[in-house]
């Protein structure tokens, strides 16, 4: 494992903790939660930073509305995208670095790799209370490059993300020996698109089904963060880069997503 | 992502496959997002296809991280035999054969943690070590993203032929622009398109049976993505809770729930395949 050198712990010298957002399978919505989660840390009163690492599918600078945003230089490295209403949450994301939206980047594992270092290493993120690191689905290159590049700093532990079904929740198993394998503190896990309540009747319809991730956390002794609901407010809200937190406190979303942001700053409190 | 390959006499024994490819036709890739019903839609494609008793259908699953494939196929816990031409696969019905790195875990939590030269490795092994026997459709289920594993199968593919994508997605502008992305790398790669499915396309609610849009179609859904960027789009499927539980217990949706809306459609989607698949050939041994 490479050794951190002084300009390393600087960049990251200011971040009080950091959170790994994981989850083993694709679509179940890891970026959602980062972005829903940095908001309403934010909406808490804490400084907070994102760190998109899916090379491949970044959504974060889209779900946030700067995707037209790019990053500049300065002496300590480059500088984050600032987003939100009080420019107050630091955003770095490889859909910054590309010229154009629909590039893809089709690199093998070393290049993602050594970005990744680079976005540990580089970015300027100054002082904060939390850094939130979005990453992609799977155990392979990229989530072994963050974790080792994370390890010397302030890291506060994962969250695992699945959807209610069993074939979801297998792949969090998986998911959960890779943390357990990589030394990662596992902060809980939350089993989102958990029921759909129907708008015009008010009828409750378990799409994915209901309860794999509770029943798993169970299983395997970690902490169960809570269930957020299917709520096109939600998915409407992300797709047009607003701030969900703030705009749809009624929503059935709402409450289960502040819960799991207290529960972190819990988490953090007692660490700290 | 999945390639399917028409005629297609595998590596039916340890020789390197794309050596092989003489008299092979390969077809259909998809490559996109995930958690979007990538491998949902490979097990029924493969079940829809395999309907036809006279067409050996093998699905190969890469996606190494997260198989889920041997869930969805009702195959959990089966593994995988030696023979003396190679592995052979795991076989659902008499005409259609599964192989997966899920067959090749000792327990359900084992972590498959490999940077990408191990993988490509593992891949070059399915397509050449395995045992496929005669194969009219090879389907390939492949992991989110544009990486490794997809340059991979295209690379160890090249030389016989595929004969394109299905790349699926779900109507959301998030969902959209992974796709295009993808869209990009198949033509970088010079992958034929066969088309685009949009899942998760609305929800009946059971009760009163009013639709919603789940996963809003903000920007237009598939169907404007597919028009600005000249991509046929295959078809639409709506949500169904059924889908999920049949995934969840390995029974074909398509046999459990053969009145379904999403079953129509998927059917629709798995016959245009299909007539792709043959025009495909067709013009392939005119050039010939």
């Amino acid at each position: 494992m490479a050794l951190c050198t002084p300009a390393d712990r600087a960049n990251l010298a200011g971040v009080r903790h950091i959170v790994l957002v994981l989850s083993g399978k694709g679509g179940v919505g890891k970026s959602t939660l980062s972005t829903e989660l940095a908001l309403a840390l934010r909406h808490a009163g804490k400084r907070v930073g994102i760190l998109d690492v899916d090379l491949c599918g970044p959504s974060i600078p889209r779900m946030l509305r700067v995707q037209d945003s790019a990053v500049h230089q300065c002496d300590s490295g480059w500088v984050p995208v600032f987003v939100g209403q009080d420019k107050a949450i630091a955003l770095m994301s490889i859909g910054f670095l590309l010229e154009r939206p629909d590039d893809a980047v089709v690199w093998r594992g070393p290049k993602k790799n050594a970005l990744i270092k680079q976005f540990v290493t580089d970015v300027a993120w100054g002082e904060l209370d939390f850094l939130i690191v979005d990453t992609p689905p799977g155990t392979s290159d990229e989530h072994i490059s963050t974790v080792e590049a994370l390890r010397p700093h302030q890291l506060l532990g994962a969250v695992l993300v699945t959807t209610p079904q069993a074939v979801s929740v297998g792949d969090v198993r998986r998911e959960l020996t890779f943390c357990r394998k990589a030394g990662l503190h596992i902060l809980g896990i939350v089993e989102n698109m958990s029921g759909f309540v129907c708008p015009h009747c008010s009828e409750c319809t378990n799409i994915f089904s209901k309860g794999g991730g509770e029943e798993l956390a169970k299983h395997a002794g970690v902490p169960f963060l809570g269930c957020v609901p299917l709520d096109p407010q939600l998915s409407q809200s992300l797709e047009e880069g607003r701030d969900f937190i703030q705009e749809f406190p009624k929503s059935s979303a709402f409450p289960a997503l502040t819960h799991i942001a207290q529960q972190i700053l819990d988490t953090s409190q007692r660490s700290s | 992502m999945k390639v399917l390959l028409r005629n297609a006499s595998l590596g039916s024994g340890p020789a390197p496959c794309p050596e092989r490819a003489q008299g092979w036709s390969a077809a259909p890739a998809a490559a996109e997002r995930g958690g979007v019903g990538k491998s949902t839609f490979s097990a029924l494609l493969a079940h829809g296809l395999a309907a036809d008793e006279t067409k050996q259908v093998a699905l190969l699953d890469i996606d190494l991280c997260g198989p889920s494939i041997p869930k969805i196929m009702g195959l959990e816990g089966e593994q995988v035999h030696q023979s003396g031409s190679g592995w052979s696969p795991v076989y659902v019905e008499e005409n259609l054969g599964v192989m997966s790195v899920g067959f090749l875990l000792s327990s359900p939590d084992d972590a498959v943690i490999w940077r990408g030269p191990k993988k490509n490795g593992l891949i070059k092994q399915f397509l050449r070590d395995v045992d496929w026997g005669e194969v009219d459709y090879l389907i390939v289920d492949t992991p989110p993203g544009t990486s490794d594993e997809h340059l991979s199968i295209v690379q160890y593919l090249s030389a016989s032929r595929i004969d394109g994508a299905v790349i699926i997605t779900t109507p959301q502008e998030v969902s959209l622009q992974d796709v295009r992305k993808e869209i990009n790398f198949c033509r970088k790669v010079k992958l034929p398109i066969i088309g685009v499915v949009e899942n998760m396309s609305g929800f009946v609610c059971p009760k009163c049976k009013n639709e919603s849009q789940i996963f809003p179609p903000t920007t237009g859904g598939a169907e404007k993505m597919c028009q600005n960027l000249s991509v046929s789009l295959l078809g639409k499927v709506p949500l169904d809770p059924q889908i999920g539980k049949s995934c969840d217990s390995g029974q074909s949706f398509l046999a459990e729930a053969p009145e379904s809306p999403a079953t129509l459609s998927y059917r629709k989607i798995i016959q245009r395949i299909q007539e792709y698949c043959e025009q495909h050939h067709l013009q392939e041994e005119k050039i010939m």
